[in-house]
């Protein structure tokens, strides 16, 4: 096992709450606050780790499942994005599959624990989130099976490697659809700005936070970091698209990778604060203009 | 390579003109594919000739500049701003799109013209087209449906462009009249089917009685 690879995945582990820490001060500053301290994320999930736990007599083991299941499921996931030059531990053929599904599972336990509720609140929001992560699936599937088809490689390590054919030349324009495809899904997954609002708690609007309500204490704090890990994975696999370049010197990939990350970070606190929310009924058509420009991509990629 | 960018902003500005209900908004993107196709004679091989020339300069003056300005007069006047209630929703039209897409890409690389530019000249066209087509049938104000017309001839020129070695000019300036000429009576009845009826709405016209 490589070295860098386990460094890798424990600033996975470590850091990606610190991305949260970073939106939430960029949209402070844009506001003209101070803002809360950068590492108050981690403050906030060792306080609901410290919290007890209420849980509601018409559950059953359901919604206890939900987050420990989702949160270990988006923990697997990490070992699977490779970051800053460094391949993923766990590397295969068509590892971006279970990637994708490994993702579709996470969502699936959450929208468990949500029905188990028996709230019709939390009903609808599980389908609502049901119906966005259907249109924002295939856009994922088309945005990585372009990557793929544009190198030959059939691995998320072997695709973001070095020596990946990724960046040769006259790619740029189908490369750069991509992006944009990925960074619409990766706010969309997230539940950021255009698709869901993360502070909102009105009822009407929300989707992923209304399907964590009736979560407390360690619960909430395992959704809570899962939903880190998964800003973090996806971001990783953005970046990656991004940046294919490599210095030829690990440290310095890795250094460029962490702030590259940070730097999306930034920018989704930008677009979070010049941006309002979209109506309901307009996100399926923004997922789909995502799926539209990946599939764009796929067209001139098979063409190339 | 270049040509590429040039083809992929035209499948995006198809995708706004689904997705997007603010008639400004449709203008802006009609007027800037009238750009585009006015840059995309210069792709052409051989060497700049005054058929290059002239294609370029008139189609962007006309479907640049001058149809863009009567539309956004006639909507004016007309008052309408945005298209309310599509018979076909605009996640829906995405897409619709989107499978139109693929079928033109299906049914354009088997009809590549030997003279084309590029590979893609065939498909572009005939997404052009149908998007045009699905404007035309989906919306309810007549406004949208001239723009959608628009949109149609855009995909005409396209094809036309691809063969514009071989073909006269004169076709392609005929084309072009017969679109302005067009773009001139529906500017004109639009104002007064406004006029008369207080909207816009062409499914509602089949109710009339004498």
């Amino acid at each position: 096992m490589n070295p860098s690879s386990l460094l890798c995945l424990l600033a996975a582990w470590t850091l990606s709450p610190l991305l949260l820490g970073i939106i939430n001060r960029t949209k402070a500053v844009f506001a003209g606050r101070r803002g809360s301290p950068l590492l108050q994320p981690y403050h906030d999930l060792l306080k609901l780790f410290r919290k007890d736990l209420v849980i509601s007599r018409t559950t059953t083991w359901v919604f206890v499942a939900g987050p420990l299941a989702g949160c270990a499921i988006l923990g697997m996931s990490t070992f699977l994005i490779p970051f800053g030059g460094s391949p993923s531990i766990l590397r295969f053929s068509g590892d971006m599959i279970l990637f994708a599904y490994l993702l579709g599972l996470a969502r699936f336990m959450t929208v468990l624990a949500a029905l188990d509720t028996g709230s019709s609140f939390e009903g609808m929001g599980a389908s609502r989130e049901v119906q966005f992560s259907a249109l924002a699936e295939p856009t994922l599937f088309l945005a990585l099976a372009g990557l793929t088809l544009s190198t030959g490689e059939l691995s998320l390590s072997g695709l973001f490697s070095a020596n990946s054919t990724l960046h040769r030349g006259g790619m740029a324009v189908p490369l750069a659809l991509i992006a944009v495809a990925l960074f619409i899904l990766f706010l969309a997954e997230n539940a950021r700005i255009p698709v869901d609002d993360p502070n909102t708690h009105l009822e009407l609007t929300m989707i992923h936070e209304v399907m964590v309500l009736d979560h407390s204490g360690p619960l909430l704090g395992l959704i809570q970091y899962g939903a880190a890990l998964k800003l973090w994975v996806l971001g990783a696999i953005l970046w990656n698209t991004l940046w294919p370049f490599s210095t030829g010197h690990n440290g310095a990939d890795a250094g460029i990778a962490l702030v590259g990350m940070m730097g999306l970070a930034v920018g989704v606190g930008v677009v979070e604060s010049v941006m309002a929310r979209l109506r309901l009924l307009r996100v399926p058509a923004l997922l789909t203009g995502a799926g539209a420009l990946a599939l764009i991509s796929l067209i001139f990629i098979a063409r190339l | 390579m270049t040509i590429d960018i040039l083809w992929i902003l035209f499948i995006v500005s198809n995708f706004f003109l689904l997705g997007s209900s603010r008639l400004h908004t449709y203008i802006r993107v009609i007027s800037l594919q009238g750009f585009l196709l006015s840059v995309l004679p210069w792709f052409s091989e051989g060497p700049v000739s005054g058929h290059i020339v002239a294609m370029s300069l008139i189609n962007g003056s006309t479907k640049g500049i001058l149809f863009p300005w009567l539309l956004s007069q006639a909507i004016r006047r007309a008052e309408v701003r945005r298209e309310i209630e599509p018979f076909i929703g605009y996640g829906s039209s995405l897409f619709i799109g989107l499978l139109g897409l693929l079928t033109s890409f299906w049914i354009g690389n088997r009809l590549i013209p030997p003279t084309a530019t590029s590979v893609f000249t065939a498909a572009m066209a005939l997404f052009t087209l149908f998007v045009g087509l699905f404007l035309i049938m989906s919306r309810r104000k007549a406004i949208t449906q001239a723009l959608g017309y628009l949109v149609m001839e855009n995909g005409i020129s396209i094809l036309g462009m691809a063969l514009l070695q071989h073909d006269p000019v004169v076709v392609e300036l005929g084309i072009l009249l017969d679109a302005f000429a067009a773009i001139f009576v529906m500017g004109i009845i639009m104002f007064h089917i406004n006029q008369e009826f207080d909207h816009m709405d062409t499914d509602r016209l089949n109710q009339l009685k004498d």
